[in-house]
């Protein structure tokens, strides 16, 4: 069986969103897209984002990359729809916290909900930028870059 | 009966002693995330011999000096030593005058120095310079520069789907405007061994000379320039089992002594006024600066360890090893192989049904097995076959079937791990 650390990273709620990825589907009439890729990897994700004012209205995402990215990207569009702008920074900061290790704990895993599934991901420092192209793609995309984002 | 039985066992091809070249890499004792390391990306980089250690070593305590200047007793120690790497270097593959081997940090330079010196002197705008669709981005991007700035244009020679050069659509592609064949003798990424010596002699039926990517190929096989006929062979030490920072580019004598110098500066001249230079003679002319003397002596130790090995039993050994792996990996159910050619050496990449190679390299890891995943700087060739990225395990001369177990054995973790 796999080690501990593995199974750490290697959670269920991962290989669900690997497998079967929500809101995985181009979004013709998203008011922003933005391409997230890593060429090292070859993780190479496109987010579709929709806007009601300051609130996210839909998210979706598309592309291709390992499990660790995918599961992120799919875990992300679930937590982000309906947040404030504001929101989702918020969530970005904690998010980057617990993939690189600096979750200091005043933040609950409760509070966290799915994205406390990602805390596995600080014990592979290879892994960081996986984890976290989806949301520095989110990030840019509210930010209405243009340019393709990279996390290496 | 006792002759005849002497005699027999002479005939018979002395059985490689891995556990004894295993003993000689310190690093393969040294345990990995509390496991036993399984060194699999030799097509990286090898691992190196006590031997290389040493000389490393030997070289700052004893014998450190600037090189080709010094009347000093170091200095000529360190020049004898270092020149002396050349000669081991020239012996090693073939060449017929140590003038021909130049030193460049690793095939990258060995390329770029061909493509700024050879390349500038001779392609034109309109000309053609042509690769093969199997190479290292090291073996395209250089061309490319070198084709944008003059005005001339990269031809590609296509493979087919086992891995395997078309020798005759290469052969179509050569004609009066090609001025440069580029290609590698043993493709990282899928491991082919292309046909080299046919390949050159088809180029030059076509009056166009061959520069060759050796890298992969020269740890696997005893290379003779002069036997192939190639115009350039380049390669690097640190995947010989020597250090990094330090590799060779041979080139013929006359090809070398027309070509322009590479960068200019001390080493590379016979004299200099503000009027002019008068540059050295090769193979002087191309290894401007201080070179890399401790990891060229180094490198030396290295050819001698080479050297000293049974080539025929080596080869065996690699060969077997490498069929051994394909048939246990192909067995998992799942997996496929990219890159089958009919002739392989030391590669074996692949890709898992519904696992990304990342995934698969972050769980070998936790084994202690230490593979490549991802594109391996071979774009196009992830793209010919339709994939971002494979699995590479690369074989050296000190992995066994017992490392292929655990390589199998975890993959099979994998499988379970995604079920």
């Amino acid at each position: 069986m796999a080690t501990d650390e593995l199974r750490s990273l290697y959670q269920e709620i991962i290989l669900d969103h690997n497998k079967n990825p929500r809101n995985f589907r181009q979004m013709p009439d998203a008011d922003y897209v933005l391409e997230g890729y890593n060429p090292l990897c070859g993780d190479h994700y496109t987010i579709y984002l929709k806007m009601n004012g300051d609130v996210v209205a839909d998210v979706s995402f598309e592309g291709a990359g390992c499990a660790i990215s995918k599961a992120s990207a799919s875990v992300m569009s679930t937590v982000v729809k309906g947040k404030t702008k504001q929101h989702v920074h918020e969530l970005f900061d904690r998010f980057h916290d617990l993939v690189t290790g600096k979750h200091t704990g005043n933040v609950s895993f409760e509070e966290l909900g799915k994205l406390a599934a990602f805390a596995g991901v600080s014990e592979f420092p290879a892994r960081v930028k996986c984890a976290s192209l989806a949301w520095h793609t989110l990030r840019g995309a509210l930010e209405q870059r243009k340019e393709t984002v990279t996390t290496e | 009966m006792a002759v005849t039985a002497a005699i027999e066992t002479k005939q018979l091809p002395k059985a490689f002693d891995v556990d004894a070249v295993r003993s000689e890499f310190p690093i393969l004792e040294t345990p990995v995330r509390g496991k036993r390391l399984v060194y699999l990306d030799n097509a990286a980089t090898t691992q190196k011999p006590r031997v290389v250690i040493a000389a490393l070593r030997r070289y700052y305590e004893e014998e450190n000096a600037n090189i080709h200047r010094g009347v000093h007793y170091l200095s000529e120690r360190a020049t004898d030593l270092y020149e002396k790497t050349r000669e081991q270097i020239r012996r090693f593959i073939g060449a017929g005058d140590a003038r021909e081997v130049v030193f460049v940090r690793g095939t990258t330079e060995g390329i770029n120095l061909v493509a700024a010196t050879f390349g500038r002197a001779n392609v034109r705008a309109g000309d053609e310079v042509l690769i093969t669709a199997m190479e290292h981005h090291s073996n395209i991007v250089p061309w490319q520069m070198l084709c944008e700035q003059v005005g001339a244009k990269l031809k590609v020679a296509p493979i087919n789907d086992a891995g395997e050069l078309l020798v005759d659509e290469l052969s179509n592609l050569l004609n009066a405007k090609t001025k440069l064949l580029a290609i590698t003798h043993v493709s990282n990424a899928l491991g082919t061994v292309n046909p080299m010596k046919d390949v050159i002699a088809v180029a030059h039926s076509a009056g166009v000379p061959v520069v060759v990517d050796g890298a992969q190929a020269i740890p696997h096989q005893r290379i003779d320039v002069r036997e192939l006929d190639c115009d350039f062979y380049t390669f690097s030490s640190h995947k010989m089992y020597g250090p990094t920072g330090i590799g060779v580019l041979y080139g013929k004598l006359d090809l070398l002594n027309a070509m322009p110098p590479y960068q200019g500066g001390g080493d590379m001249i016979k004299s200099v006024t503000f009027e002019g230079t008068i540059f050295n003679d090769i193979p002087y002319k191309f290894e401007a600066g201080t070179p890399n003397i401790a990891d060229g002596i180094a490198f030396g130790a290295a050819v001698e360890y080479l050297s000293s090995l049974d080539w025929q039993a080596l080869s065996i050994y690699e060969h077997g090893l490498l069929q051994y792996a394909t048939e246990r990996v192909k067995e998992i159910d799942g997996v496929r192989i990219i890159g089958t050619a009919r002739e392989k050496a030391g590669v074996l990449s692949f890709v898992m049904e519904g696992v990304h190679p990342h995934d698969i390299g972050t769980i070998l890891d936790q084994e202690g097995i230490a593979v490549r995943t991802g594109h391996h700087c071979a774009q196009p060739v992830m793209q010919r076959f339709g994939i971002p990225a494979t699995v590479r395990a690369s074989f050296g001369l000190y992995n066994t079937r017992e490392e292929v177990d655990a390589l199998v054995k975890s993959l099979q973790k994998v499988k379970e791990i995604f079920n």
